[in-house]
């Protein structure tokens, strides 16, 4: 055998721990434990606290294998644009069919441990999320039709409803709400980031909105999606699914929201809209953060304080 | 035909050390599975299933 020598060059870029948890999403996995976490706490049923954890998990885990599927199926668009250009796979520090194999060995076993610990509704609905975020995303809509996020987001608000099922076995009213508040929320989150990346998206040839039907017509729909997003957050009120404490989170979050898409459909093409659509972006991950936020702070105070 | 010496690439410190957390990583999650899934099943079917006739 003949050594060529050291050739940490080329295997320096062999993949680290860090590209493997890069693989998973860990920011949208957070948002995606977070608001299964909420779904979970505000379903009337008591599971064991370590076997809800444990359906937590792998919730979490199952999120994470979607990810891992999305990195290897989009790494030619993600090569292009600079918000995803670092990733493992177009950086060539994880091979492409390195993450299928994570991916798909994280789904599958993230529905089946589910299965076993909660129950199988939760995990089909889990499988269907996987299936919903890989499939029917990432391989169709998105680079299909410019409304590939409005009907795309549906994977991301399965979350709290597969934490639902994980603790009653059913998917009631309050676990569609739920749905419906996330499913409201991810078209002016996403079209607010489209603006101010606008670039990015036309050069991998992806059909974001503001690239195809233009910049006015993105603002006007995020405008209506933040007016729906703002009254079907008021739903839980209705139901019965959390009080006043909520109701007021849900106000005081939903008219910045809706003042500020107005304010972002009346400026003009240029460097301020896309700062208001920036702000608008970041208001509305505040946004989800409180108003989930307020549907758990609600529901502990009411059961175990008792004070609401 | 004569046996022709193949080049080999001879991993460097960097690619070690990359190999050797993904391993360590890789222990940790496997016993961390273990511990999960003996925990789970005395959850799920209580205690009295270390009782149960052999």
């Amino acid at each position: 055998m003949v050594s060529v020598g050291s050739t940490d060059q080329v295997l320096a870029d062999e993949a680290r721990l860090g590209d493997y948890i890069a693989l998973l999403k860990p920011r949208v996995m957070s948002l995606v434990v977070f608001t299964a976490a909420v779904g979970m706490a505000m379903a009337p049923a008591n599971q064991h606290p370590f076997l809800a954890l444990i359906a937590l998990a792998c919730i979490a885990v199952g999120a994470g294998a979607s990810g891992a599927l999305n990195m290897w199926y989009d790494a030619d668009i993600d090569a292009v644009m600079s918000r995803t250009a670092n990733r493992p796979v177009p950086r060539g520090r994880i091979k492409p069919h390195d993450a299928l194999a994570f991916g798909v060995t994280l789904s599958a076993f993230s529905v089946a441990f589910l299965g076993l610990v909660a129950n199988w509704l939760a995990a089909g609905l889990l499988a269907f999320t996987i299936f919903f975020y890989v499939v029917i995303y990432t391989m169709w809509l998105k680079r299909f039709t410019p409304q590939n996020i409005v009907i795309g987001g549906a994977a991301g608000a399965f979350p709290p409803m597969v934490g639902w099922a994980a603790m009653t076995g059913q998917v009631g009213l309050d676990a569609w709400i739920m749905f419906a508040i996330i499913f409201m929320w991810t078209p002016p989150h996403f079209w607010a980031l489209a603006l101010y990346k606008t670039g990015d998206y036309a050069a991998a040839g992806i059909p974001m909105l503001p690239n195809v039907a233009g910049s006015r017509v993105t603002r006007t729909h995020i405008l209506v999606y933040s007016v729906l997003l703002a009254i079907v957050s008021l739903a839980p009120l209705a139901t019965g699914l959390a009080g006043w404490l909520y109701g007021a989170v849900a106000v005081g979050m939903g008219i910045p929201m809706i003042v500020l898409a107005a304010k972002l459909s009346r400026q003009p093409e240029g460097a301020p809209m896309k700062r208001t659509a920036r702000r608008l972006f970041v208001l509305s991950l505040f946004y989800l953060f409180a108003v989930f936020g307020a549907l758990l702070a609600d529901r502990v105070l009411t059961l175990n304080i008792g004070i609401l | 035909m004569t046996d022709t010496p193949q080049p080999s690439i001879e991993p460097g410190e960097a690619a070690n050390t990359a190999r050797r957390r993904r391993s360590i990583a890789i222990g940790i999650v496997l016993a961390v599975l273990v511990a999960t899934f003996y925990a789970v099943t005395i959850f799920k079917m209580g205690p009295a299933i270390l009782d149960r006739p052999l």
